[in-house]
């Protein structure tokens, strides 16, 4: 017995040294591959957005040392700043108008093209598609035609179609800009919506909509209470990227309106971009950074927090 | 009843499309005439002959190849550096076992609520810190930094499909966790990496808001600043403009062609098929 023990606590010694090894190993091998994505999350992401809190409070042009300590300053000057004020309120237009009328359109074209059981369903899809994988100047220029005062697509279709029509500088008059940039915003992304909606139809077991139809229920009642509750899912990630999305819109109002016509445009990124960048004020432009920030968590936490409602009720 | 069903859904899929198609129609027939013709009729085809200039005068410029290289160099470093850094995350994820996991996938996370655009700003400090402006890294790093959440996730829901035994079986041949990964699994996760790199090369070609505040030197811009730049010169010209917007839209409408299944199967989160 005794030598049977003493034959195997060495070997025990040895695989508990192994196991060290293999444990040190596995630490190493973390470390390793977590370095490159985690240096460039925090250098890129994390740090500048804290960063961002501490300039707030900073009157600075970006060369200088940070000296001029102002408080609240900036939060104030944003917050009472007409122009900063009506640029959320567009912001919030936008963001209604996505969730309103773009997704429903897409729901309403993918529910066509897979229910529907269209020919060429690639092809469709590719139309109602690719402007997604277009540029944003390509977009805007495009657009821009589309729009002209005077020969644009829109004003020559209109004039063809109502007698007496007068020609509109559709994106030059204060009311009309907007909706005509948000047709530009829904060309461009709805495809997204589509595709998702689309990809979500094809997961929806068709057996049981079957099932309700032999129930008695007619079409109208097999999406309301079948198809369109198993696509919950796709329809709360659909809507969580039109929200963070018409939070993000930049680049076609900048190059169609320059936010204009007096600021009837202005979204929050351009006018980050406008009065803080362009102008160097980078404390006042990290404390708009900050209160979009703020507006970002608080959409996505009231998201999770309806999505978490809904599931509990179900 | 049937037969007005079948009209009438190929009717309203075939004008959606063709209000859909319109802006690229109005831009294909305006970049083969004469400005003169498009601005009197959007719509219309060129009656003194095909202006084939508007292409060839874009085609002969060097403006135009050198912000082709930038887009080219742009594209590629932020995929390369955004491939890998999602895979290492992503085998750690899938394959590694430890305490904090979760915590730290959590932190990951987090950048998803910081959209590029949303972060511009504070970005802009930090490149002008590190002394990346004017820096085609400065341009590469952030998109890679800004994917990485999305991408790996990506990676790690298809890592973590790999079968436990084919590890096991790899560690018994002698492998370390580290030849596992790279002869077992990467060669494997060949079509979730490129759903990954394809993603990636679609944001960056079409990324137009970091390098319109990192590059200071127009020599450096790429080609959607590049067209900016076009519009800026040659603006009532609108032929010219759709010229060189049609030059934009025929390699994007080629490059989807040949990665739809890439692209639809990364945005909508699928398997992929085929």
């Amino acid at each position: 017995m005794s030598s049977l023990d003493s034959r195997i606590l060495p070997r025990q010694k040895t695989i508990s040294a192994e196991a060290r090894r293999s444990q040190q190993q596995k630490v190493l091998l973390i470390t390793l591959f977590f370095l490159p994505g985690f240096v460039m999350l925090f250098l890129f992401i994390i740090a500048p957005v804290f960063q961002a809190g501490y300039y707030s409070f900073y009157k600075w042009n970006g060369l200088g040392p940070l000296q001029n300590f102002v408080g609240l300053e900036n939060y104030q000057r944003a917050l009472t700043h007409q122009v900063f004020r009506e640029a959320l309120l567009h912001n919030m237009i936008i963001m209604v108008l996505s969730l309103t009328i773009q997704l429903p359109l897409a729901m309403f074209l993918a529910l066509i093209l897979i229910r529907g059981k269209l020919r060429f369903q690639r092809f469709w899809r590719a139309i109602f598609f690719i402007p997604f994988v277009f540029s944003e100047p390509i977009t805007a220029y495009m657009w821009l035609f589309v729009y002209h005062p005077h020969s644009g697509l829109v004003n020559t279709f209109f004039s063809q179609v109502i007698p007496g029509f007068e020609s509109q500088a559709w994106l030059g008059n204060q009311s009309t800009v907007l909706t005509a940039l948000f047709v530009v915003i829904t060309w461009k992304y709805f495809g997204l919506h589509m595709l998702l909606f689309m990809a979500g139809i094809q997961n929806i077991n068709t057996e049981v909509e079957d099932a309700a139809r032999t129930d008695g229920a007619n079409e109208g009642q097999v999406l309301r209470f079948v198809t369109f509750p198993m696509m919950l899912p796709t329809i709360q990630l659909s809507a969580f990227l039109s929200i963070l999305g018409s939070l993000q819109l930049f680049g076609i109002v900048l190059l169609m309106t320059k936010g204009g016509p007096a600021y009837a445009s202005e979204l929050i990124v351009t006018y980050i971009y406008k009065f803080g960048l362009q102008r160097l004020n980078l404390g006042y432009g990290s404390a708009v950074s900050v209160l979009l920030f703020f507006i970002a968590l608080i959409f996505s936490v009231g998201y999770q927090r309806t999505v978490m409602r809904v599931d509990n009720t179900k | 009843m049937k037969h007005v069903w079948g009209f009438l859904k190929y009717g309203v899929v075939i004008v959606l499309a063709i209000i859909m198609s319109g802006p690229v129609i109005t831009a294909l027939l305006g970049s083969i005439r004469t400005s003169g013709e498009f601005v009197s009729q959007p719509i219309g085809l060129p009656k003194n002959g095909i202006q084939w200039e508007n292409y060839t005068d874009i085609l002969f410029s060097s403006s135009f190849w050198s912000q082709m290289w930038s887009s080219i160099v742009i594209t590629l470093g932020a995929m390369v550096v955004a491939v890998v850094v999602s895979s290492l995350l992503g085998f750690v994820f899938a394959r590694v076992d430890f305490r904090g996991r979760t915590l730290w996938f959590n932190l990951l996370m987090i950048g998803l609520l910081f959209p590029l655009a949303v972060a511009i700003l504070p970005l802009f400090i930090q490149l002008t810190q590190f002394g990346l402006i004017n820096s085609y890294w400065g341009v590469i790093l952030p998109i890679a930094a800004f994917s990485t959440p999305f991408n790996t996730v990506i990676l790690t829901n298809f890592f973590s499909q790999i079968p436990r035994e084919l590890e096991d079986a790899s560690y018994i041949d002698g492998c370390s966790r580290f030849g596992f990964f790279t002869y077992i699994l990467l060669p494997l996760a060949r079509p979730p990496l490129t759903v990954v790199a394809t993603l990636v090369v679609v944001a960056s070609w079409n990324e137009f808001l970091l390098p319109l505040i990192v590059l200071n030197d127009p020599g450096k811009w790429p080609l959607p600043l590049g067209l900016m730049q076009y519009q800026g010169q040659f603006g009532t010209d609108w032929a010219k403009v759709m010229a060189f917007v049609m030059l934009l839209i025929i390699p994007a409408v080629i490059f989807y062609m040949f990665a739809e299944k890439y692209i639809v199967t990364g945005l909508t989160g699928g398997e992929l098929k085929g």
